[in-house]
This record gives structure tokens, sequence and C-alpha cells, in this order.
């Protein structure tokens, strides 16, 4: 079987912060990571290729540095690494990001044969949009399945998979045929750990890395900044909603301590001191 | 297990692995570094100062690409009373030089810098991997490594230890015994964010230039220690240490003496209005001469850290560790070039390199200073900065005593806490363990 997987290098969006003046993103110093999604559906590649051999193409389009998360995916086990980064594609939104990417997948395919299944994560950290996988699939016209908790089975001579996907109110038992995208949810494996052999090879690998003309992408109006129809408006941090905690002086015993803190409670919030008592009287 | 055969494994790829390393490589060695952390300098902790003479040796040209962030320009040697402290201070414009001699650093960037200077030359560098023992073959010579990844057993010639303070591995060996506790520091640093326009106005700064505030006394409480402020270019390295024996046997905190040593009215108004967005901890070796241990046997060197070369009185630790760690680099390379065996009895070139460098012989120089500061803690980092701080308040304070009253009391106060003989005690010890 010949597996591709989209990944993306994202920040590490636990460590993210909105600036308090600018409203801006502050991205410096915060460290990159494979998106967090992207890796259950590398893992999920890498034990349909165990079982059934062949090969695992990780894909991301980004800048230089997203060859980092590349070397990483290899390190974990991938075959093979393909990084598309060109001025050209910067500031694309969803629309263009699977434009390239569709482009991509196509010279992938005349370059290291037809792939069976696409593999994307359901959805970034920090777009968060979950439009790229459908995205790609609906340029490549392939069949897509999101949101899917476990591959049951796969026959690659049949070309037929089937998978659980998460639904409203259940799971649904899918079947559908080969080629086709996957976008795997949060859980659904454990990400393995590359052997020592992995790691090395993962050191050493040249990465495949084209530019939009490598990838024989022509229409560059349809790429970066000018082929997105998407603009940013404004980026906010929500206000923080929490009320000013107090602090309550620790009494003689227990007792004095338990009879501050309540007094302290009803103060703050009258109508639950009147349930109380009405509740108290009563019995 | 790996079929592939390198001529030497470095564990480590802090400042003595990358150091042995680059030497390796770049002599044309199949080397391959294996560090913990997520990439080289993720877990790499120092205050930091870099001395520029011993990375030239390794990279000549570093300051035109390395991530440095200030040159030093000023030195200030505080001994700090209660709400006090007496200054030495040294600054010299001939500092601001073409290649100055001393740099602030924030390691986790310039380790990640030194790693591909150390990939460029050819070496196999591989990250969260640990190495979790040693190989040895039937005669007990170290022939590889094994780690803690599937398939993690690897073999080379020479296994080069640069594992840092810990040194589990070794210990683990029986290479060495684990770091005593009286023999280490335990350091904590926070980073202070400040503006470039308010750090170089408080400081007195113009451009890179930076400034290096070292502080001993009552700080740390009568032990053995002494906290740091350190410039970068937009933040301020802020710490604190002490034995770990004297933290045990004070039941004291790190953290709790570095709240204290920020709040000390000398320092607070350096760090007001930052805000912190690192906080690290660090054991240092501090044994000095004394404590290191064997550092070659069959089949293996140990440099750095890991083989406590720290020079704690002049707090120099990390051109120690380049400077070991090229040193066995060399060795290697020259035993490899002759076709001989990595043996116990060749691989004592490294030994020899090292004793005739800077590094054994300043050592050896301060062979008797660790174990008498930590013996007299109590007299030379409280008892003294006590007196000092009282004498120098009463020289400046004018309040109509007569002058030579005032110094008999200064007199009197010293003699009183540490008799004559004391007084001439302390002063004999230090001289002769400084000599």
């Amino acid at each position: 079987m010949k597996i591709l997987v989209c990944i993306k290098q994202v920040p590490d969006s636990a460590q993210i912060r909105v600036h308090p003046v600018t409203n801006t993103i502050m991205r410096q110093g915060v460290p990159t990571i494979i998106n967090p999604y992207d890796l259950f559906s590398l893992e999920e590649a890498l034990r349909l290729r165990d079982k059934f051999g062949g090969e695992v193409t990780v894909l991301t389009m980004g800048p230089p540095m997203a060859s980092e998360s590349l070397r990483k995916a290899l390190a974990i086990g991938a075959d093979r690494a393909v990084l598309l980064t060109d001025r050209f594609f910067a500031g694309s939104d969803t629309l263009a990001t699977t434009y390239a990417l569709a482009q991509a997948i196509r010279k992938i395919e005349q370059t290291f044969g037809k792939q069976d299944i696409v593999f994307t994560g359901k959805q970034t950290i920090d777009g968060d949009t979950a439009q790229v996988g459908p995205g790609i699939a609906k340029r490549l016209g392939l069949l897509q399945l999101t949101y899917i908790s476990k591959i049951a089975e796969c026959d690659p001579d049949k070309g037929e998979v089937v998978v659980e996907r998460r639904a409203e109110g259940g799971v649904q038992v899918l079947k559908t045929a080969m080629p086709c995208l996957i976008t795997m949810i949060e859980g659904s494996n454990d990400v393995r750990r590359g052997a020592l052999g992995d790691t090395l090879r993962a050191a050493r690998a040249e990465i495949v890395t084209w530019s939009a003309r490598d990838a024989e992408i022509e229409d560059l109006t349809k790429c970066g900044l000018k082929g997105s129809p998407t603009i940013v408006k404004k980026v906010f941090a929500p206000a923080p909603r929490s009320e000013k905690a107090a602090f309550i002086e620790p009494g003689k015993n227990a007792a004095e301590s338990a009879d501050a803190l309540i007094a302290a409670i009803f103060t703050r919030h009258p109508a639950l001191e009147a349930d109380m008592t009405k509740l108290a009287s009563g019995l | 297990m790996i079929e592939e055969r390198f001529d030497a494994i470095v564990i480590g790829a802090g400042m003595a692995g990358n150091a042995a390393a680059h030497t390796m490589a770049s002599r044309g060695l199949k080397v391959l570094q294996i560090e913990r952390g997520e990439y080289p300098g993720s877990k790499n902790v120092q205050g930091a100062i870099l001395y520029a003479d011993m990375v030239e040796k390794i990279i000549p040209n570093f300051r035109e690409e390395a991530p440095l962030e200030r040159h030093l320009v000023e030195q200030r040697f505080w001994m700090m009373g209660e709400r006090s402290h007496t200054g030495l201070q040294y600054r010299n414009d001939d500092f601001n030089e073409e290649k100055p001699n001393r740099y602030t650093i924030i390691r986790s960037q310039f380790d990640r810098w030194f790693s591909r200077e150390v990939q460029a030359q050819g070496a196999l560098v591989i990250c969260e991997t640990t190495v979790t023992e040693l190989v040895s073959d039937a005669y007990g010579k170290v022939i590889g490594v094994r780690t803690d990844r599937a398939g993690g057993t690897i073999f080379a010639d020479v296994v080069v230890l640069c594992e840092g303070v810990n040194g589990l591995l070794g210990t683990r060996a029986r290479l060495r015994e684990a770091p005593k506790p009286e023999h280490v520091a335990l350091a904590v640093k926070e980073m202070h964010f400040l503006p470039r326009e308010t750090l170089d106005a408080r400081f007195n700064l113009h451009g890179d230039e930076g400034v290096v505030i070292e502080a001993a006394g009552v700080i740390s409480k009568g032990m053995t220690g002494m906290g740091f402020v350190y410039t970068n270019k937009e933040s301020v390295s802020v710490g604190m240490g002490c034995l770990v024996s004297d933290f045990a046997a004070n039941n004291d905190t790190p953290n709790g003496l570095l709240e204290a040593f920020k709040n000390h009215p000398s320092i607070k108004p350096l760090l007001e209005g930052s805000e912190v967005k690192e906080y690290a901890a660090h054991l240092i070796p501090e044994g000095g001469y004394k404590t290191i241990p064997e550092l070659f046997g069959d089949g293996w060197l140990v440099c750095g850290d890991a083989a406590q070369l720290n020079n704690a009185i002049h707090r120099e630790g990390s051109n120690l560790a380049l400077t070991s760690g090229r040193l066995a680099g060399e060795a290697i390379f020259q035993i490899k070039s002759r076709k001989d065996a990595m043996s116990k009895q060749n691989l004592a070139l490294y030994k020899k390199l090292l004793d005739d460098s800077f590094v054994m012989k300043d050592l050896k120089k301060y062979k008797d200073m660790p174990a008498l500061l930590h013996a007299n803690s109590q007299n030379y980092f409280l008892a003294y900065p006590q007196l000092v701080s009282k004498a120098m308040e009463n020289f400046l304070r004018v309040d109509g005593t007569p002058k030579l009253d005032k110094e008999k009391a200064t007199i009197a106060s010293f003699v009183k806490e540490r008799s004559w003989t004391g007084l001439f005690g302390d002063a004999w010890r230090l001289a002769r363990a400084w000599r």
C-alpha cells in the first residue's frame, strides 16, 4: 500500500498567548510541534504499512523550518518526507492551502506512485477549521471519511476499507472504496516511539523539497495571500470572566474558619443565603 | 541492534559533547551523538556566560553566526549585608573590542546553533533518545551503548561520556561514584524580561554591552553559595545557588533563597516591572580537583560536568567542558590516526592533554578552596559580610563620633566576632588555599 499523510507544523498552543495591548498572537519563543491530530493519522498509516507492506510518505507545506516536523515524522517511522515550500504560499487560507497540497499530491503520485489512502488530521490546533482534509478530497475527487475513530478492516486487493466514524448519537460503520481520504480523531491510537534505526535514518534522510514550480503548480494566483478570500479581520483574547479572589483570614480553629468562609460567601451571594436559610428552617 | 559501527559515540549535546563531536567529525571521524532532550540545548541550563577563547579553538569565526546576547564590559562583585552591599566594580571600555572575551548567552539557543555546526561537520545527531547503559565486552572494554529505543544497541570504538553533572550512566557502569551532596551546588535561576531601553538605562549599557553582578554574603544565610545577575539582550538572568549538603543541613530551599535575593534592596530595583518567563534549576559540580573521578578507561572517556571539571572559585564551567571535550576529541583522533586501539593505555593521552591545559592547572591551584569555604562557610558567607557592612556604615555615617573611636569600634567588632587568632587564621587559610 502507498499511503500519504499530510502534517502541519504548528506552534504549541498550550504555550501561546495574545498580547494584551496589541491583540496580536505572540509567537516569539513558542516551540513548534507536529499538529497533535496529525500524529493519530500518521500512526494509523504506519500500522497499515506494517500490516500490508508498502510505504508511508509525509507531506507538509510551510516555511523551510517545517522540515523539522518532517524529520520527526521520519523518526517515528515514515519512509519519505516531502516539503512544499515557496514564498508564493505565504498567507494561504484553507482554499489556497488545499489547492497547493492537492497539486503536490498529484506530483507525488507522478513521482512516487498512486496513493491508496491520503490521511490528514481532523483539524489543526492553530487554525481549527477542519477544512483542509475535506478540501483536498474534493479537489482530488477522493471519497472522504472524516472523524474516524478506527480502521476496522482494510483489503488492499479488493481496494476496500471499513471504518468506524464518530457521529452524533453513536458510531457509524462505513465501507468505502480506495483511494480515499481519512481524517482520524484524537485518542484513536497510541502514537509509537520510533526504533533507534528510524531515528538514525531520519537524521540522515534527504527531505524532498519542492517549490511551486517543482510541484508544477502553475496558477500562482490561486496560491498564498492572492488565492485566499478569507481575511483575518481581528484577533483578540476574550476578557477573563473570573471574579477577584478573596482571602479569608484563618480563625482560631476549623469551626471559626468555616464560619468566616460561609459569611464571606453569603455576603457575596445574598440569594444563596436566603435559600439556605429557608431550607434550614424547613428541617 | 544496529549493524552500522561508528568511530565514536558521544553521549550528550551540551558544551562538552558538542566540542568533542565537532572536533572528531571535523577531522573526518564517523561520529554518532545521542541527546535525550527534544533538541540540543532543550535540557541545558547555565547562567550563562560564554568564554570566547575556548569556542574559538573549535569554531574560529563563531561570532559571525552564533546567537550571542551581550559582550561583557563590566563586572560587579557584591558582598551582601542584610540591607546593604559593599561592592567592587570593574568596567573597562577596552572590553568593547572587535573580538570580545566574554558573552552572555542563552543555552537553549546557543547549543542548538552549536549542534547545527556539529552536524555540518558530518556528525550524526539524534535526539529524544536516552542511553540507558554502556555495553562492554567480556574483558570489560566499553564497545557501545544501549538506548531506550527499540533495537537500540549500537557499537563504536570509543564512547565519550558528556552526560552532565549527575553522570547516571558512568555511575551505573561503576566508572565512578555518584557526586556527594557536599560536592555539588543546587542553583536556580529565573529569566526576567524587560524592554531593552529599560535594561540599558538601568544597568548603564549601550549597544550590546553587558554587565555581570556576582553576589555573596548574608543572602546564603551562612551556607556556601552565591547569587548572580546577568544581563541578556532583553532579559536578566537572576539566580542563586548553594551546596546541596548545606540546603539539607539548614532545611532551606533554593527558591526561598532566590525570592529573598530578588527582594534584597540592592537587587529589587534592577528587576522592577519585569516579567518572569522561565524558571530553571541545575546542579553544579563544586568539589574541585579532589573530586575528579577516573577520566578514561578501556573504550571510554568522560568530559565536562560529568568529570566534575568546574572551577567554582572563578565560576567557570562551560569553558572547562568545551576544552575537555575538544581534548578528548583530539586524543581520539590521534589514536585513530595511528591505527591504535582505544585502550585505557592509549586513551591516557586525553588525561595528559588535560593536565597540560589550564583545566587541570587551575583546578589544582584551588584544590583546597572548596573544602575551606565549606568548613568555614559561617565565617566567610555570614560573619565577615556582616562585619564589612557594619564597618562601611560606621565609616560613612557622620554622627559626631571622632574617627579614631570609629576605627577602634570597627576593629573591636571584628576581634569580638572572630578573635585575633581567628582573623589571622582565616586570612592565612584563605591565602594558602588561593596560592
